[in-house]
């Protein structure tokens, strides 16, 4: 019996030759990360209750402020400096301010065929790369911080075959709402979520981390995808050699495999207050916005800002419309200067923030007041994720939060290209 | 662990993420004692004054979706609800209330029998739950999981199995 990439990855990092679904392992990891939304309490628990001294190697934990920054209150602020001295202290890698957490780690560390924890729900982002990424608590997270091992169930693996190709103001970003609409909230509980399928080759390591980075919104342990010559490039090209490139077997087993034609898919819109309440923007009705936004580690890359600029170019936002675009990183910032996309956001009347989590954890920038509705680009649109309780959130690509900006209500974004 | 635990049930529905139980604006609130009084905020925020010691939440499916923040089962724990009965819970969740010593029982069909308010005991040595004169089952908790739940969760039984 073969083995998913999912499960080959499990076995390496266990030192196995064979895992199977259900087995409990012990892995190693090789990499952990943590963010300023939790790292003050591993920290805490690190030093003041395990009474811990070292970490179990400097060169793989890495601390990633990017949650509340720069920071809002006094008490963020002290959460920063918390960070600050333990990463001096122990000598790991440190990032403030430079973007948010996950796509630091695309850009700068991760590789195929590694196995990651992190203390942030998003880490499965890393299977655009073909690497293995899961999050955890903080309490999970310091154990590996403190001894480089995690026992972990083996999951399921459900595979998503797509085939065709995106018709002009479609994007990966509908396709995983889509998905995540059809299977639900806990569609992929526990388990993996395998991208493939003839599109694939097509998809860019952006489009890819689009899939995988959403896979825990519909419960999933991680998402991934087969490393290709795509995904050696990338990493190659950023300096990185050493990798592990695993593919899926023939006979791997799979528990349900599903089917998507991407040429028959239209803009899609999450609706408040759950990702799995999508439907296609032309059945959404009429729905006035407030505020948009553009960013995030689901939908801040380059890519997507170059769709909504595509938009945007030479127009003017509704008036009443506060539109708020947040570049993924700073290197995703630079392109997109260099490319005169920010040129465009602040001509059109949009505020260009620093990259960071921004809008979509609704806590240092652009909160929303009661009764005001939000379309974003984030990964959630839980009730008051982006301020007040009584507020709603949509999901949708990049194109329709841009097309919605210029027009005030949510708006297919195909026909503006 | 205490064999058997009596509660209140306070019912609550399927998808309750980790925003709902403790939202955005209040993680960097010092202590989990200033947090747990906006537990539930945007959905029951009178919630956390009426939970008492020992109370059971029974819920829906997927209990906990949503983002890794542990504060969310830290201030359950806190509130010290005696267990949750759900349909199913969300992964990072399910492994956070287990190491901050927050027991998670699961039963597919209690949440459609019982209102809030009812009184319900759970044996753990039966691995039942009694509604009046209804018995449903849940499955066992293996006994490491609950000796950690007792310790309070991962890092006090790390200790004191450590002697420190």
């Amino acid at each position: 019996m073969g083995m998913t990439i999912g499960e080959k990855i499990l076995a390496r990092a266990s030192g196995k030759a064979l895992v199977k679904p259900g087995e409990i392992i012990t892995a190693k990891v090789d990499l952990c990360m943590s963010n300023d939304g939790t790292t003050h309490l591993n920290i805490d628990i690190f030093e003041n209750q395990l009474k811990a001294e070292k970490v179990f190697d400097p060169r793989k934990v890495v601390f990633i402020v990017d949650h509340n920054v720069p920071s809002e209150s006094a008490k963020t602020a002290e959460v920063h400096k918390k960070m600050r001295i333990f990463a001096q202290k122990h000598n790991i890698p440190f990032y403030e301010g430079t973007g948010v957490c996950h796509q630091i780690m695309i850009e700068d560390f991760i590789v195929p065929g590694q196995l990651i924890i992190a203390a942030d729900s998003h880490t499965c982002s890393y299977g655009g790369l073909g690497a293995f990424g899961t999050g955890v608590g903080c309490t999970d997270f310091t154990s590996v911080m403190n001894t480089g091992e995690i026992w972990l169930m083996v999951p399921e693996t459900l595979k998503f075959e797509i085939e065709g190709s995106f018709k002009s103001g479609v994007y990966a970003r509908d396709l995983i709402l889509k998905i995540i609409g059809d299977i639900g909230a806990n569609g992929a509980n526990y388990k993996i979520m395998e991208f493939g399928g003839s599109a694939m080759k097509n998809f860019t390591i952006d489009d890819r981390v689009v899939l995988c980075n959403m896979a825990v919104e519909a419960g999933a342990k991680s998402g991934l995808v087969e490393p290709d010559e795509i995904a050696i490039e990338y990493v190659t090209s950023r300096g990185r050699q050493d990798m592990h490139i695993f593919k899926s077997d023939d006979d791997a087993v799979y528990e349900k495999t599903y089917q998507y034609n991407l040429d028959e898919l239209e803009p899609m819109v999450a609706r408040p207050h759950c990702v799995d309440d999508v439907v296609g923007v032309t059945q959404l009705g009429e729905v006035k916005i407030d505020q948009g936004f553009i960013g995030s580690c689901n939908n801040g890359r380059i890519e997507e800002l170059r769709a909504a600029a595509q938009i945007l170019k030479g127009k003017k936002i509704n008036p009443y419309v506060k539109l708020l675009i947040s570049p993924a990183s700073k290197t995703v910032y630079l392109q997109a200067l260099a490319e005169g996309l920010i040129d465009i956001f602040v001509e059109c009347g949009g505020m260009v923030l620093n990259p960071n989590c921004s809008v979509c954890w609704g806590s240092c920038q652009g909160v929303i007041g009661e009764g005001e509705t939000l379309i974003s680009t984030g990964t959630r649109n839980f009730k008051g994720r982006a301020g007040h309780p009584n507020s709603s959130v949509y999901l949708a690509s990049a194109a329709t939060v841009a097309a919605s900006a210029l027009t005030g209500k949510i708006t297919d974004p195909r026909g503006r290209i | 662990m205490k064999e058997i635990l009596k509660g209140r049930v306070w019912k609550l529905g399927d998808d309750i993420d980790t925003d709902i139980i403790i939202p955005t604006q209040f993680l960097a609130l010092k202590t989990v004692e200033d947090m747990k009084r906006y537990a539930f905020y945007p959905l029951r925020p009178k919630l956390p004054e009426l939970i008492n010691p020992g109370d059971i939440i029974v819920a829906g499916k997927n209990f906990g979706c949503g983002s890794s923040r542990e504060q969310a089962p830290e201030i359950l724990a806190a509130l010290k609800v005696g267990c949750i009965i759900a349909k199913s819970y969300a992964r990072i969740f399910y492994r956070n209330a287990f190491n901050n010593g927050l027991l998670l029982l699961e039963n597919d069909e209690l949440y459609d029998c019982c209102n809030e308010g009812d009184q319900v005991s759970v044996s753990l040595e039966n691995n039942r739950v009694l509604l009046g004169k209804k018995s449903f089952r849940v499955a066992s908790i293996p006994n490491d999981l609950l000796q950690m739940v007792e310790a309070g969760g991962l890092v006090p039984f790390m200790r004191k199995r450590n002697g420190k």
